[in-house]
């Protein structure tokens, strides 16, 4: 992550390749939809790896055919916060999984300013490390 | 999605490019498309709806043709499809809904085929805000297919100003104006009714394209259709109940509440009860498969119908349930 060029964050899915474009989304939405997956997207400003709860666009959706009213959705969320990391995620309620399985980014920021490594002396000249977001500094909604 | 200009072809190049006399297949398309199939099958289970019927098959022959037109690289801008049924209630629009579904489907119009029906419940939220997300959560479920509103015209309440029902239909108009590829939208009711509802709502009147206006039937379409029902639950009419039963239509069709094929429905429905108790009325009596599937005049003529000229279960004929 840290030494991502571009400093592009790498989060779930496909996020080692280029942005998807919306032909791709479609193709991924529709293979969620197959196998019966609620479909959510979801937004966020704080990109720490370790956020897992983003924002929820609207409700998750249920019970759709076809993935032209989730990219609608995408599209609208993009408007909304073109500024915000969106990811589009699969939940698969069947018994035993209960998780999401598909989560991938589908918009990010112009810029992404990475993050930055700050070590922390713990006892014993042991050092803690962490990441921390340079986007995080500003408030919330200030950030891209 | 935004890529409909990227593929579509430059129409004057393609105008010129193809030399005039080219060959065009209009027989295979329809072939391929196995749209046919459905036709036949809408014409042998659907009894009457003549000018509903030609409109179908205009609409299929339009699509295809524009299929064919697309091959040649002529421009073939997807016609706005959305439609208005109008017509008493059980006079089929539901059931041809369905249809077209299935027919826009095999035409490659839409993607996916269902119908998703709904009425103003669906719709319409109970307190502010909650209008936009119910509609919306809606029109994405009906997204690839057919989005079926029942007795449209209740989602216009002239008499409250303040009702969530207009903030509704700028929703619909919104989504059948930019979603037309992935959405088909049909409504039905009441021809005066829906008539009021489009003289309030010119938006959505012009964006309409196809308006169908289902007409009643006649006595022997509705026998005909009984016998279809018949055949379908494995039962039969008895030469003389066919009699009684078309006497019964014909007094039935002068009574209050008449709905049609749904009343027919209803009065096969009690026959069969009839039949039912007629059978365990004469214990010890011999009785073969014959008189499991035959109906006899007494399962009809018992109706109030004859006896006291009322129907027999007052005004639940008339009550047009929303998914039949």
């Amino acid at each position: 992550m840290m030494s991502n060029q571009g400093n592009r964050i790498t989060q779930g899915q496909f996020s080692f390749l280029p942005d998807l474009t919306d032909e791709q989304i479609t193709l991924q939405i529709k293979y969620a939809l197959k196998n019966g997956w609620a479909v959510n997207v979801e937004y966020t400003d704080d990109p720490h790896p370790r956020n897992t709860y983003w924002e929820m666009f609207g409700m998750p959706m249920f019970d759709l055919k076809d993935p032209a009213g989730i990219l609608m959705e995408v599209n609208n969320c993009r408007k909304t916060f073109p500024n915000h990391y969106i990811r589009v995620t699969a939940f698969d309620s069947s018994r035993g999984v209960e998780s999401p399985r598909m989560s991938y980014i589908v918009n990010r920021p112009k810029s992404e300013p990475g993050f930055g490594l700050s070590r922390q002396e713990g006892p014993g000249r042991s050092i803690h490390y962490t990441v921390h977001s340079y986007a995080t500094d500003k408030p919330e909604g200030e950030r891209y | 999605m935004n890529d409909g200009a990227a593929d579509a072809p430059v129409p004057t190049k393609a105008l010129y490019a193809v030399p005039d006399d080219t060959p065009v297949d209009l027989g295979a398309a329809l072939r391929d498309s196995q749209v046919q199939e459905v036709l036949d099958k809408l014409d042998r289970e659907l009894v009457g709806l003549k000018p509903v019927k030609t409109r179908i098959r205009e609409t299929a022959a339009l699509l295809l043709v524009d299929r064919v037109r697309k091959e040649l690289g002529l421009t073939a801008g997807a016609p706005s499809l959305h439609m208005c049924f109008t017509g008493n209630p059980g006079t089929g629009k539901t059931t041809v809904a369905l249809r077209m579904a299935e027919i826009l489907h095999r035409l490659g119009y839409v993607r996916e085929g269902h119908l998703v029906a709904v009425t103003r419940d669906d719709l319409v939220g109970q307190y502010i805000g909650h209008t936009a997300p119910k509609t919306k959560e809606v029109l994405k479920k009906a997204m690839g297919g057919v989005l079926f509103i029942d007795e449209a015209y209740y989602l216009y309440k002239p008499e409250n100003e303040r009702d969530y029902g207009a903030e509704s239909i700028e929703i619909l108009l919104q989504v059948m104006e930019n979603n037309r590829d992935d959405l088909v939208v049909i409504l039905a009711g009441y021809k005066d009714k829906m008539d009021r509802f489009f003289q309030s709502n010119p938006g959505m009147s012009s964006r309409i394209a196809h308006h169908l206006d289902f007409p009643d039937y006649e006595p022997d379409e509705l026998l005909a259709i009984a016998k279809l029902m018949l055949e379908a639950s494995q039962y039969r009419f008895s030469p003389d109940a066919e009699r009684a039963f078309r006497e019964y239509i014909v007094r039935r069709m002068q009574m209050p509440h008449f709905a049609n094929a749904r009343s027919v429905r209803n009065a096969l429905d009690r026959a069969r009860l009839r039949q039912a108790n007629r059978l365990f009325a004469r214990p010890g009596a011999r009785l073969t498969k014959k008189d499991l599937v035959t109906l006899e005049p007494d399962d009809i003529l018992a109706s109030r119908v004859f006896k006291e000229g009322v129907p027999d279960t007052e005004g639940k004929d008339a009550r047009e349930s929303p998914r039949e």
